[in-house]
């Protein structure tokens, strides 16, 4: 094939592509949804082009949850954004702060005119994506919380009910011990996320304060305050049990280790997010699965209160044409049916985002047919959540993660004790906060 | 003694000439380069939605952290360690292969192939063999030495698992260049002094050592960078800098600060800081290391 004919061709097709995007407004959704989380993320876009033919979603993954959005970021100081971008809960506080490069949901949806109730949506969802006013900033799109995974088998081994999960940590203890001098199991139990799971529902659970300024949801000039007695005591028992092998460590972020401990039967118990749940059933082929609530100390009063959310939201970046908003507008609408939320909810193991989503697969037989598959929302939805228990939102926070699993590290390993590891979390996370704030005002 | 001389007729020629390379050195260089420095004196936010221009905050407070002390400190461990080992082994592989005289090509060909896996490749290959909870290697210590390997714990742990891996993928490179060098040496020279009387480690240390030196001290500057920016993706892979920073290296706290912080402020004056030490190490190498070389 010559040249000229070629860039004939390429003339031909770019003209063909042209009238396609013509007769549809095209909205780029960048998401970090890989695997079969991908495939289910992917489907929800080609359900809703099939809906309508004024708009075409354009899903396309970016890597982990920090990739995306550093991509995001990045795109957007080079004038190339698109318009849906999921973000993690983490980068929540940044996100916010990012006034003029975020349009709020609440704002989306009034400017193009899509009926919206936010009423709708479960309180402990949204609440995390609130503002002090009460409106939503960004579209609850795939959040979850931590719950207990234990293996049946290895409890009826050990001599223990397999229909009765340790409510406390205690039980936890006195569970583990059992299984350990029986040989059931080499371990009592593992977890994944130490921030998000043992520090940070550990605190809400407990309703105790993460840091001041309702967990950092009043303001910016907020500190954290996870070094009060509860924690450390907390953080002390998972020393010494990782010291006597009751407890074993999966590594640091979402802790790659911990999975293979758990599926391999050499830990008992496994505390993750519930969206662990079809990841959890895929790799325990040899064993039946059981599921439990987060344990805690029944000593404390208030627990248990109320655990929160993890996961991500989708933010809408500003730049994008008023046909492309009000296309972003419709999908959300799609989103947040209860028909569309109540399947994605039962294919991933995310929380239903609206009660009537909740009530729909009540409704379908899904509760029945999957035992444990409700916890999730029994445990977010426990009680009116409080001050403490509401989530929490604080700047650069993605950092400090990395801090708290360094020194969750550091005790482990010896270093320091349970309160010197809490007390340096604080004081390296407020200096943190402290930058963020500087950075942003 | 006579040389041929290239003589230009035209002054603009032999700028011409140059001018795609320094365009390149232009593009790809000094501009990034430049906006490291400008951005190292700003603190910004995220989006970039505001900007203050803050002087020399950003290095003060470097400087006066100690988590980026701890990082000077950890690089300087590890390019050691990395530099000592890979050129060590890669010189013993070396003459061991120089002294085979049918099997040497396929042994050749077998070293240098770890060379074309990707550093990235190679973090998750290492991180399989050392995985504490699911790895070979951690299992082997603790059956035979009752060792108990967990790096995600043990920054000494981690950090012999980073000088492994990186060690492992630069061998080869070096293995390559010494061999090459090897065969260069006239043959006449060691035989001569094998006939003097001179035994093998007599013979290497005052002829194939010297000798090889221009090799050596080349192998020196490319392993000093390799340690400084190419690990950064079998740390990335294996140990993301933990635990507790213990193999967080200057290149990989960069990185850690600017892409998963978005502190671009911080991130640009550590990359500035960085620049400045690897000029500062190239011109010492240059100017000292390289008046012992034999050429």
């Amino acid at each position: 094939m010559d040249i000229r004919k070629l860039a004939a061709l390429g003339a031909v097709s770019t003209l063909a592509l042209g009238t396609a995007a013509a007769a549809q407004t095209q909205i780029d959704w960048w998401h970090a949804m890989g695997g079969e989380l991908g495939e289910k993320t992917e489907a929800l876009a080609t359900a809703f082009n099939a809906t309508q033919s004024e708009f075409v979603v354009v899903p396309s993954y970016r890597g982990s949850y920090t990739e995306t959005m550093t991509a995001a970021i990045a795109a957007f100081r080079a004038g190339e954004q698109p318009d849906i971008v999921q973000v993690f809960e983490v980068g929540t506080g940044t996100m916010m702060a990012a006034e003029g490069a975020i349009v709020p949901v609440y704002q989306l949806m009034a400017d193009a005119g899509v009926a919206f109730d936010p009423s709708a949506f479960l309180p402990a969802v949204v609440g995390y994506y609130t503002d002090p006013q009460g409106n939503m900033l960004s579209m609850p799109f795939n959040s979850s919380t931590p719950i207990l995974y234990y293996n049946r088998n290895v409890f009826e081994a050990a001599g223990l009910d397999p229909d009765t999960p340790p409510a406390t940590w205690a039980e936890v203890e006195a569970f583990s011990r059992q299984i350990m001098e029986s040989g059931a199991a080499e371990c009592g139990f593992t977890t994944g996320w130490v921030s998000w799971v043992q520090l940070e529902n550990f605190s809400a659970w407990h309703n105790q304060q993460i840091g001041t300024m309702e967990n950092g949801f009043a303001g910016m000039e907020t500190e954290l305050t996870v070094n009060g007695p509860v924690q450390v005591r907390h953080w002390e028992n998972l020393a010494r049990w990782q010291e006597e092998g009751v407890f074993q460590y999966g590594g640091p972020g979402g802790g790659n280790d911990a999975p293979p401990l758990f599926y391999a039967q050499t830990c008992a118990m496994y505390m993750n997010s519930s969206a662990s749940r079809a990841g959890v059933l895929a790799n325990t082929p040899d064993f039946e699965v059981g599921y439990g609530m987060l344990p805690y100390y029944d000593d404390v009063e208030g627990a248990p209160q109320n655990s929160i959310i993890g996961g991500a939201t989708l933010w809408v970046l500003s730049g994008g044409s008023d046909e492309e908003q009000r296309g972003v507008a419709e999908f959300f609408r799609f989103l947040s049916s209860p028909e569309v939320q109540a399947q994605w909810h039962q294919d991933t193991g995310y929380l239903p985002i609206t009660q009537a989503a909740y009530d729909l697969s009540t409704e379908q037989g899904y509760y029945a047919a999957n035992p444990g598959a409700d916890i999730s929302i029994q445990q977010i939805t426990l009680n009116e959540p409080t001050p403490n228990s509401k989530g929490l939102r604080f700047g650069n926070y993605v950092q400090i993660r990395g801090i708290i699993d360094e020194e969750f590290q550091r005790l482990l390993a010896g270093d320091v004790d349970a309160q010197g590891a809490l007390d340096a979390v604080v004081a390296r996370g407020n200096a943190l906060i402290r930058d963020f704030e500087a950075a942003n005002n | 003694m006579q040389t041929k001389r290239t003589i230009f007729g035209n002054k603009g020629l032999p700028y011409l000439l140059l001018a795609p390379q320094l365009a390149i050195t232009a593009v790809f260089f000094l501009w990034p380069a430049g906006q490291a420095v400008y951005q190292s004196f700003l603190r910004e936010d995220a989006f970039g939605l505001s900007t203050t221009f803050v002087g020399m905050r950003n290095y003060e407070a470097l400087f006066n952290s100690s988590e980026y002390l701890n990082s000077l400190q950890v690089t300087v461990v590890f390019s050691i360690a990395t530099v000592i080992a890979s050129l060590g082994i890669a010189l013993l592989l070396a003459l061991a292969v120089d002294r085979m005289i049918r099997s040497a090509a396929p042994y050749t060909t077998l070293l240098v192939w770890p060379y074309a896996v990707a550093p990235a490749v190679a973090g998750i290959l290492w991180w399989f063999i050392f995985n504490p909870a699911i790895g070979i290697l951690p299992y082997a210590l603790e059956m035979t030495l009752g060792y108990d390997w967990n790096h995600n714990l043990n920054g000494n742990d981690a950090m012999i698992l980073v000088v492994v891996a990186s060690v492992w993928k630069q061998i080869s490179y070096n293995f390559l260049f010494f061999v090459a060098g090897l065969q260069s040496i006239p043959a006449s020279l060691r035989e001569a002094a094998a006939i003097d009387g001179a035994g093998p480690v007599k013979r290497f240390w005052t002829i194939t050592l010297p000798l090889l030196s221009p090799t050596t001290f080349f192998l020196l500057v490319v392993n000093v960078v390799y340690t400084l920016f190419d690990t950064f993706a079998v740390i990335h892979a294996t140990t993301s800098g933990g635990p507790a920073q213990a193999t967080n290296t200057l290149v990989y706290k960069v990185f850690d600060d600017g892409f998963i912080g978005l502190n671009l402020g911080s991130s640009a004056a550590q990359s500035v800081v960085l620049m400045c030490l690897v000029m500062l190490l190239t011109f010492v190498q240059f100017r000292y290391v390289e008046r012992r070389v034999t050429y």
